[in-house]
């Protein structure tokens, strides 16, 4: 539990000393994509009877908090692990790899949690609306705990910074657009919908898009995420156990 | 205190360290020494959990060393060859933070930060963030972090490595000031001058193999307490004996260019390591 403590309180000092620069860097995409998108398509399209903007508010919230999950905890932590060297302190001091992996993942995922309640509120100034309940935030820190996992294994596995910017490339950005979070998955083929769906993005966008528009939410989605957390956390304290 | 079995490390086809086999008594300062790429870094990391090695035993303070043991993590501080502080962070906000992961309580770990500041003179730096103190003051300040939970075996890296003559002796003092509270201390080492002037028990290492260990006297008893030192050939030789009755006569029939003196750490590094590779 220390151990836990101690990088969750390492994280907050980070946070504090760095505040207005992640509060502005989680702002800029998300405010980019509400005024092209928004703004650009807004009202005027309809997607099933829902104004685009309020159909697109949750893709945004959806990979949003997976961009800053996944990036508060894979970029600082492979930057610790292959130049500062500080991730040693942690390897050597008599805490347990899960307390020091759970302090990771959960500060990473209240980055997270963060940047999607900033989303959200100048998503209500752009004129969305939404139906915000406890299952949505539930929702929301499970994305956020998924790809702050992620983060976690892909720093302790990258040889290199450059390999980090090519994951980002390859497989990050891509589930930006992919998806679903800018178009629903109605019109892709259905080959295609099947290999989409079981990306860890998807039932994030789904499940976030089917509450906030008071919908049933579909129990695949949690159901993969937690798959998936549970794979991402394993795996990192395997590879964590054995890191050097 | 410390236990090593037939410890093995492979990096692929680069072995680092080879069937070794150390024990480091409870209050010995063990130093190590070898040439680049001896394997002693490597040694320091595996007793420390860093690195996993691939065969041998391990036993710090009779537990085995494995990186979720956290009893035998306990006893240990880490001094490593490279800066390891976190870089945003202030000196106090460095020292608390060792603090918490080693479940000090808070009051006791502001009591101790005070204590080691004072120590390390780096109290009027209490508040400045690591990046901006010098080579100097990181090397004191990974001291007092080691010490914050007071262990019984500290583990030195290269502590002097990159310092001014200046900081090097303060460092020295500091050592010293440990050893004498009874704390173990296994120090890797270039300088052999440190070596002598720190150790009371010394390792020698080439290509991940123990060649030899002792004290200083024990060392120089087992190549030639006397040595003759002949320059010749644009090269200086050494030639080692038992005492300097011996040297003497020896020396009578080597002609010009003649030294004989009491031999010197300095002399056996360079006679061990150069031997074995011929």
């Amino acid at each position: 539990m220390s151990g836990f403590l101690a990088v969750l309180w390492r994280e907050y000092l980070f946070f504090k000393r760095r505040f207005w620069t992640i509060t502005t860097s989680s702002m800029v995409a998300p405010l980019l994509y509400l005024i092209t998108f928004g703004w650009g398509l807004g009202r005027s399209v309809n997607l099933s009877g829902v104004d685009y903007i309020n159909f697109l508010v949750p893709g945004i919230v959806a990979l949003s908090t997976m961009n800053t999950s996944f990036n508060a905890i894979a970029t600082p932590l492979s930057i610790a692990r292959l130049y500062d060297k500080t991730l040693e302190e942690y390897m050597v001091a008599p805490i347990t790899i899960l307390s020091f992996a759970a302090g990771k993942i959960v500060a990473g995922a209240m980055r997270g949690i963060y940047a999607a309640l900033i989303i959200i509120t100048i998503s209500f100034i752009f004129g969305a609306r939404l139906e915000i309940n406890v299952l949505f935030l539930a929702l929301m820190f499970l994305n956020c705990l998924v790809f702050s996992s992620l983060g976690f294994l892909v720093a302790l596995k990258i040889k290199s910074h450059p390999d980090m910017a090519r994951f980002n490339n390859f497989v990050i950005t891509p589930m930006i657009f992919i998806c679903g979070t800018f178009f629903s998955l109605d019109r892709v083929p259905e080959i295609m919908r099947h290999v989409i769906n079981v990306l860890p993005l998807t039932p994030a966008s789904q499940g976030l898009r089917a509450v906030a528009l008071g919908g049933e939410i579909p129990l695949w989605a949690p159901a993969v995420q937690i798959a998936y957390l549970l794979l991402f956390t394993g795996w990192g304290l395997y590879v964590c156990n054995r890191v050097e | 205190m410390i236990a090593l079995d037939q410890v093995t490390k492979r990096y692929g086809d680069t072995v680092s360290l080879d069937s070794l086999s150390l024990h480091i008594k409870e209050g010995e300062f063990f130093g190590l020494l070898g040439p680049n790429g001896a394997g002693k870094t490597t040694l320091i990391r595996i007793i420390s959990a860093l690195t996993v090695p691939t065969s041998g035993r391990v036993l710090v303070a009779g537990e085995p060393v494995n990186r979720n043991n956290t009893k035998f993590k306990s006893q240990i501080g880490l001094v490593p060859q490279h800066n390891n502080l976190e870089p945003e962070l202030t000196v106090v906000e460095n020292l608390q933070l060792h603090g918490m992961l080693y479940g000090i309580p808070k009051k006791e770990s502001a009591g101790r930060i005070k204590e080691l500041l004072d120590f390390t003179r780096l109290t009027d730096k209490a508040d400045t963030q690591v990046g901006k103190l010098s080579g100097g003051m990181k090397r004191k300040l990974l001291i007092a972090r080691a010490l914050m939970h007071k262990p019984a075996i500290l583990l030195l890296d290269e502590p002097t490595v990159g310092l001014d003559v200046s900081s090097r002796r303060k460092v020295w003092d500091l050592i010293k000031g440990l050893h004498k509270r009874g704390i173990t201390i296994v120090l890797t080492t270039h300088y052999l001058e440190e070596a002598e002037a720190l150790c009371t028990k010394i390792g020698l290492l080439k290509k991940g193999r123990l060649l030899m260990s002792g004290s200083l006297d024990e060392l120089k008893n087992m190549v030639g307490p006397v040595v003759v030192e002949q320059f010749y050939n644009d090269k200086t030789v050494l030639y080692f004996y038992k005492d300097q009755k011996e040297a003497l006569k020896a020396a009578s029939s080597m002609g010009e260019g003649i030294t004989v003196r009491q031999s010197r750490l300095e002399d056996i590094f360079v006679k061990l390591t150069e031997e074995k590779s011929e």
